[in-house]
């Protein structure tokens, strides 16, 4: 079934035109690549679909498992499980990690109708999701993101995205600023985090990622539209030759 | 019979202290001292703005109701009814005022070792004259609002911790005014005196349960001698008829430690003067507050440290969140005499405006004479971070949760230092409500 389907997607920011017409369909357990130079439009998808208001939908739609979301809140789409990574996280000084994700959990459970989380639940659930990020103990009581290195940033992420367990999760340039030990983690985290029920969607400039988690199906955005679209074999296409011969093949 | 109606406050207070202090006992220790303090007071009126310690601190709107300066009647009220307004989940001791008036019956006062009871007692008891005589209006200025409350000073806390005793449970202060007037004016003087290696804590708030406008104008004297500690802790979440003009004063001996945390969330011009004398050398004082207002309310902090010794240190941290069209101010003064080197000064203030017509005059003023010291200070206002507000609400907490969220991490260093568990539970729920939010915070 369909889980994220976009329509001619046009969005601007503070007056200037970024995407230019998007067309892009995701069904439950599939994984998406959205590759593509700098300036292509990526990160601007990734917040559209999360709901970033700056940013207008001028044409089109998206549409989560049939409905339409694009006038809902960034927190509603959230309850309805979408998840974005963020490519640069936000440093949050005087908020702890564990109580952020119980804030995060709670509004959640909240907005489903559902009551708050056992505190002895949520432990056990933050122990074991910070097993798998091999995420140390103490780094949970630190103020969310502040004075994390590049990787921890990024490790958090993905931590997060373990606990709220969504249906759909974006993650926006997750590789950018990992070495190779901190990607590898991530990717195991991701990996295990997938199923049939759920999707990802990988915004990258890069392949490497790919290398661990292997897309379905890889799209190439240039200029604000999807130029082109294929399997895994494409990212390697793009690896060896770069960018600029998509480039040519949509001027010509 | 004197036409109330026709006399502007000033007038009024001056004519009526005749009629004080010719009830009150003509013998009384401080009869010299209120009779010197009614006359500063005539010479020098109520501050106006045209004062630079009061330049943005206009009186003009609290002073124009006409106050009654003695309550008629002592009024009772029903524990249960108050009952929130303490920290009532602790054991304390309470000294408890209804009008302006003892409240035997709400109050748990001792002399079990210590005296924790009544100003009125320690002026009428010759057992007491000789504290009196060294502590009483020894370190209040002579400025004019201290002068009017010395003037008229008859009730309050008298507290005296001896050499070496640590009360063991804290003390509350708390001011009820009830309505019975159509406008009351009070005037509270506490005396706290903590002996060497003393320890106290205390809690002080002021609570109007009527719509009828209150004018509190209060006095606190602290002497923390040599090794003593003192943490003292002020709750303002007044009613928006009520207005408060706090002044504190605590005159710290060798090695003393004190700290005052004032929470300001409610009522409708709050002024705190607040001034901490360091006579000794190697001593602490802290000086934190958390300001959240909005509608129309006006809160001015004015601190004073004065390092006069040296190895000593002062830290202040007052944060502020301003919505609606409220309004602040922080005027935040550090004097280091030449003789107090190696001081260590600390100030911050640091202010959220979460509305365009709120708005915040911050002032650090430092006087160093001396030249081996380290003193900082920094001050900064800005708006809610959009990013971090973004980044919660795709995690699912609601815009509203996430401002609250917001709010209470940039509040959380000064809470941080609140020794006393319930009081910070006490602080964290009134921010939730005063957010609309109802988030278990526990930060």
């Amino acid at each position: 079934m369909s889980m994220l389907k976009i329509k001619n997607l046009h969005a601007s920011v503070e007056d200037k035109v970024i995407l230019r017409g998007i067309n892009l369909e995701v069904k439950a357990g599939e994984v998406h690549a959205i590759m593509g130079p700098n300036g292509s439009g990526k990160s601007t998808l990734a917040a559209v679909i999360a709901g970033k208001e700056e940013y207008e939908v001028e044409q089109g739609e998206i549409l989560f498992e049939g409905e339409k979301i694009d006038e809902l809140a960034a927190e509603e789409r959230a309850h309805k499980g979408i998840f974005m990574s963020f490519q640069y996280p936000v440093e949050i000084p005087g908020v702890s990690v564990t109580n952020f994700m119980k804030t995060a959990i709670n509004e959640t459970r909240k907005a489903r109708g559902m009551e708050e989380m056992p505190a002895n639940e949520m432990l056990k659930l933050i122990r074991e999701k910070a097993e798998l990020l091999e995420i140390d103990r103490k780094f949970l009581s630190r103020s969310i993101n502040e004075g994390f290195s590049g990787g921890e940033k990024k490790r958090n992420e993905i931590f997060q995205m373990a606990m709220l367990e969504p249906k759909l999760a974006i993650l926006d340039e997750t590789d950018s600023g990992l070495d190779i030990d901190a990607l590898r983690v991530v990717a195991n985290g991701v990996n295990k985090l997938k199923s049939k029920n759920n999707a990802v969607v990988i915004i990258t400039h890069y392949q490497r990622l790919l290398d661990y988690i292997v897309p379905d199906f890889v799209h190439v955005l240039h200029n604000g539209r999807i130029v082109k679209s294929g399997t895994k074999e494409l990212a390697h296409e793009l690896e060896e030759k770069g960018y600029d011969w998509i480039k040519e093949e949509v001027n010509a | 019979m004197l036409n109330n109606k026709l006399m502007d406050l000033k007038e009024k207070l001056i004519a009526s202290f005749l009629v004080f202090e010719n009830q009150a006992d003509i013998d009384s220790p401080i009869h010299d001292v209120r009779s010197e303090a009614i006359k500063t007071f005539e010479e020098q009126g109520f501050p106006t703005k045209k004062e630079e310690a009061w330049k943005y601190t206009s009186l003009n709107s609290i002073l124009k109701h006409d106050y009654s300066v003695f309550p008629k009647q002592e009024n009772a009220l029903d524990y249960n009814d108050i009952k929130k307004y303490f920290i009532h989940d602790i054991d304390s001791y309470k000294i408890v005022f209804i009008d302006g008036k003892y409240s035997s019956h709400l109050s748990q006062t001792t002399h079990d070792g210590m005296d924790i009871c009544l100003m009125s007692a320690a002026l009428a008891k010759p057992k007491y004259r000789i504290l009196i005589e060294n502590y009483f209006n020894k370190i209040a200025t002579k400025d004019s609002l201290t002068s009017l409350n010395t003037a008229f000073s008859s009730e309050g806390a008298y507290i005296h911790i001896p050499k070496n005793k640590l009360v063991q449970k804290p003390i509350q202060i708390l001011h009820f005014s009830t309505g019975h007037e159509a406008a009351l004016m009070l005037q509270p003087r506490n005396l706290i005196v903590a002996d060497e290696n003393s320890h106290v804590q205390i809690i002080e708030r002021h609570q109007s349960l009527t719509d009828n406008p209150i004018l509190t104008n209060c006095v606190t004297e602290i002497f923390a001698n040599k090794r003593a500690i003192v943490d003292y802790y002020k709750v303002q979440n007044d009613n928006e008829n009520a207005s408060l003009i706090d002044n504190t004063f605590i005159n710290q001996k060798q090695e003393s430690v004190a700290s005052v945390h004032t929470f300001t969330f409610g009522g409708n011009l709050t002024r705190n003067n607040l001034n901490f004398y360091q006579n000794g050398e190697r001593i602490d004082s802290t000086l934190k507050g958390v300001t959240i207002i909005g509608n129309k309310q006006h809160v001015d902090h004015n601190t004073l440290v004065h390092h006069i010794e040296p190895n000593c240190e002062s830290h202040q941290d007052y944060k502020g969140i301003f919505g609606d069209s409220a309004t602040g101010v922080f005027n935040g003064k550090v004097i280091v005499n030449k003789e107090a080197q190696k001081t260590n000064a600390y100030q911050a203030n640091n202010n959220i405006l979460i509305s365009d017509k709120a708005s915040i005059n911050t002032k650090p003023q430092l006087e160093i004479f001396a030249d081996d010291v380290k003193c900082s200070h920094g001050c900064t206002i800005g708006q809610l971070d959009e990013s971090a507000m973004f980044y919660m609400r795709t995690r699912g907490i609601p815009e509203k949760e996430a401002k609250a969220l917001l709010m209470y991490a940039f509040s959380n260093n000064v809470l941080s230092s609140v020794k006393i568990p319930e009081i910070k539970q006490r602080i964290t729920k009134i921010i939730a409500t005063k957010l609309g939010v109802n988030i278990g915070f526990d930060l």
